[in-house]
């Protein structure tokens, strides 16, 4: 009976999540009759045309380069910034540490509408608007905190004395980073790089204001712009979406893994 | 940073002077001055949160001191970093990189020294081979035993070829039986490759029988500095006559009157005259020290005690028989082969000469 209950509610919980990408990744293959018709069509009859519009008419995979550029840039500068301050905060005995932390988690909790004014003036100043390090430096100082948090927690629970031991070894402080923090720490670095890069490759508003050029746009712009004036394409949407989110699904699953390696088991008694 | 000729076997000295470290308000090493000599085993022994591991530390770089110097052979190394020591530290944890082979593991220092591939082959399988963990190379730390564990940490250690070996209570994490082989192996270890090694433990077995020279620690003092006998047999303290001894010394409080007769609080009396003649001023308070095997069966005429059995401990070859005299409670090791019977009645004495004698603390000799 609890077997029963706990896989009921597995397959709710499951299905009420999936839905909207189910449906959506349906739509994606029916053909524009389907997608209006009324009372709704459920299973599609299977076309490709949709994506294939989706890549030649919209220039859908314009849109996913602009967005692996970004995404992949936000995702390198912001760990290799949030690991050395992350390392710093949770190894050196600050004794500011802690309210620095507090200070972090409070400033990403502005509303992103609340920083759009200024974000935007700044970029205007810098004359960085319409341009992949203006969008990457804001991306940064959205995803920074956050990552900072996730990876200072992570470095606090690796064993100190497997460090001490690389210092006793021989290690300078970098070389300790490099040999055996970083390593251990590989984990924590995936689950931070991988949230990163989905707020990034999801970022919606700051990509809208921040590039107005269409050779310069990302993907969640780019197709929310698919929609003309007589036209709403449902099913081209529906086809770009499915694609936006095969690259994020398949990260996942590749990292999965290395995610869940607690590969600091056996580093100290266990 | 260090070439790999000068990682070369190079025994050194260590000096320590004067070294202290504060905590905030508490003092966790007071002035602190010893020497360990070339190729000397040298134990750190006291209680938890004595500062024995602070002090080890400090030796290894890995916390600074708040005032003193380190020095080894004739270089002041206090302010250098941890690599700049030549040092090799065995923790307590093992500490073994989880991300890297055994073979990894001992190899990680001489790599960062640069020494040539096949100069780290040769060494790490040598050190591999000696510990006998050979056949683990290839595995990673979680695949191994504690005490594979542990023989690792050491060979990490040995492959360096450090000036001085530091040891952070390493058995400690082991089970008895384990605990009891790798201390008969260390030691060997030690007479093999003659190194000059520093050992901290709060177990008095591993001191006693490791250590050339040991040291005694409390409450961040040095409280006497010896071989394992000296320690054992002229405590210079209280503290190093209850600490080291097990079952514990016996204590005897009480008021030496004129003639040398001992009126302990508890109420029983004895006469010391044979040994207090000169050395103690009449009217002192003092504390009698009496190792449970140094008291004997005696004639009742004789007999200094007169208690009966509590409570017996019988290990086989002897056994603890803890007595109720008077006010006293006392604990005697006594030969196994004449049972004792709960609520027997006992009458003790020692030989004058193995009483040890205490006044406000210090050894009276």
């Amino acid at each position: 009976m609890k077997k029963f209950a706990f896989a009921a509610s597995v397959a709710a919980i499951g299905t009420l999540t999936l839905l909207p990408f189910v449906w959506f990744v349906l739509t994606s293959w029916k053909s524009a009759a389907e997608i209006t018709a009324i009372p709704p069509v459920i299973l599609p009859s299977v076309h490709w045309d949709n994506y294939r519009a989706a890549i030649t008419r919209y220039e859908l995979l314009h849109y996913i380069g602009n967005s692996a550029i970004v995404a992949s840039a936000t995702t390198l500068i912001s760990l290799a910034i949030a690991s050395l301050a992350a390392f710093a905060l949770a190894r050196f005995k600050l004794r500011w540490a802690r309210y620095y932390l507090m200070l972090l988690l409070a400033l990403s909790m502005f509303p992103q509408i609340a920083i759009a004014g200024p974000v935007w003036r700044l970029l205007n100043f810098l004359d960085w608007l319409n341009s992949y390090h203006g969008i990457v430096a804001a991306y940064i100082s959205l995803t920074l905190p956050f990552a900072v948090w996730v990876l200072t927690t992570f470095f606090q629970e690796l064993p100190y004395d497997i460090e001490e031991a690389a210092l006793i070894d021989g290690c300078s402080r970098w070389q300790a980073l490099r040999l055996v923090v970083l390593p251990l720490a590989a984990p924590g670095l995936f689950t931070a790089a991988i949230l990163v890069f989905i707020h990034a490759w999801n970022e919606f508003f700051f990509a809208l204001i921040i590039l107005t050029y269409p050779a310069l746009q990302t993907l969640p712009v780019g197709i929310a712009l698919f929609p003309g004036e007589y036209t709403m394409p449902w099913g081209e949407i529906a086809a770009a979406s499915t694609i936006a989110t095969l690259p994020l699904v398949a990260l996942t699953l590749i990292f999965q893994r290395r995610i869940v390696q607690g590969l600091s088991a056996g580093a100290v008694k266990g | 940073m260090l070439r790999a000729t000068e990682l070369e076997e190079d025994i050194a000295s260590l000096t320590v002077n004067k070294l202290s470290k504060t905590f905030g308000a508490s003092r966790i090493l007071e002035e602190i001055s010893f020497t360990v000599a070339d190729g000397e085993f040298c134990v750190l022994l006291g209680p938890s949160g004595c500062g024995k591991t602070t002090l080890l530390r400090i030796v290894a770089g890995l916390e600074s001191a708040s005032g003193g110097t380190v020095d080894i052979d004739t270089t002041r190394v206090d302010l250098l970093p941890p690599q700049d020591r030549d040092v090799a530290f065995v923790f307590q944890n093992y500490a073994l990189y989880p991300h890297m082979t055994v073979f990894e593991n001992l190899g990680f220092s001489l790599r960062l020294h640069g020494v040539a591939k096949d100069e780290i082959q040769t060494r790490v399988s040598e050190v591999a081979r000696l510990l006998e963990i050979d056949n683990q190379l290839n595995h990673k730390p979680q695949q191994l035993s504690g005490g594979q564990r542990q023989r690792v940490a050491l060979g990490r250690a040995i492959v360096r070829r450090p000036k001085l070996f530091l040891f952070d209570e390493p058995l400690s994490n082991l089970d008895a039986t384990l605990r009891a082989n790798m201390r008969v192996e260390l030691g060997r270890l030690h007479t093999r490759l003659g190194s000059t090694m520093l050992y901290v433990t709060h177990d008095q077995a591993e001191a006693m029988t490791l250590g050339e020279k040991i040291i005694v620690l409390d409450k961040g003092r040095i409280q006497q500095i010896g071989t394992a006998s000296e320690i054992y047999h002229q405590p210079s303290n209280l503290f190093v006559a209850s600490f080291v001894g097990q079952p514990q010394m016996n204590f005897i409080e009480g008021r030496l009157d004129g003639h040398g007769k001992l009126h302990s609080k508890a109420g029983v009396e004895f006469d010391l005259s044979g040994i207090t003649g000169g050395r103690v001023a009449p009217d002192a308070q003092l504390t009698v020290g009496i190792r449970p095997e140094d008291l004997r069966r005696c004639a009742a005429a004789d007999a200094w005690f007169a208690g009966t059995a509590e409570f017996v401990e019988d290990l086989g070859s002897d056994c603890f028989v803890h007595l109720a005299c008077g006010g006293l409670n006392l604990v005697a090791r006594l030969p196994a082969q004449d049972p004792i019977k709960l609520g027997q009645r006992l009458d003790l004495n020692v030989d004058p000469e193995r009483v040890h004698l205490f006044h406000q603390e210090r050894r009276i000799d």
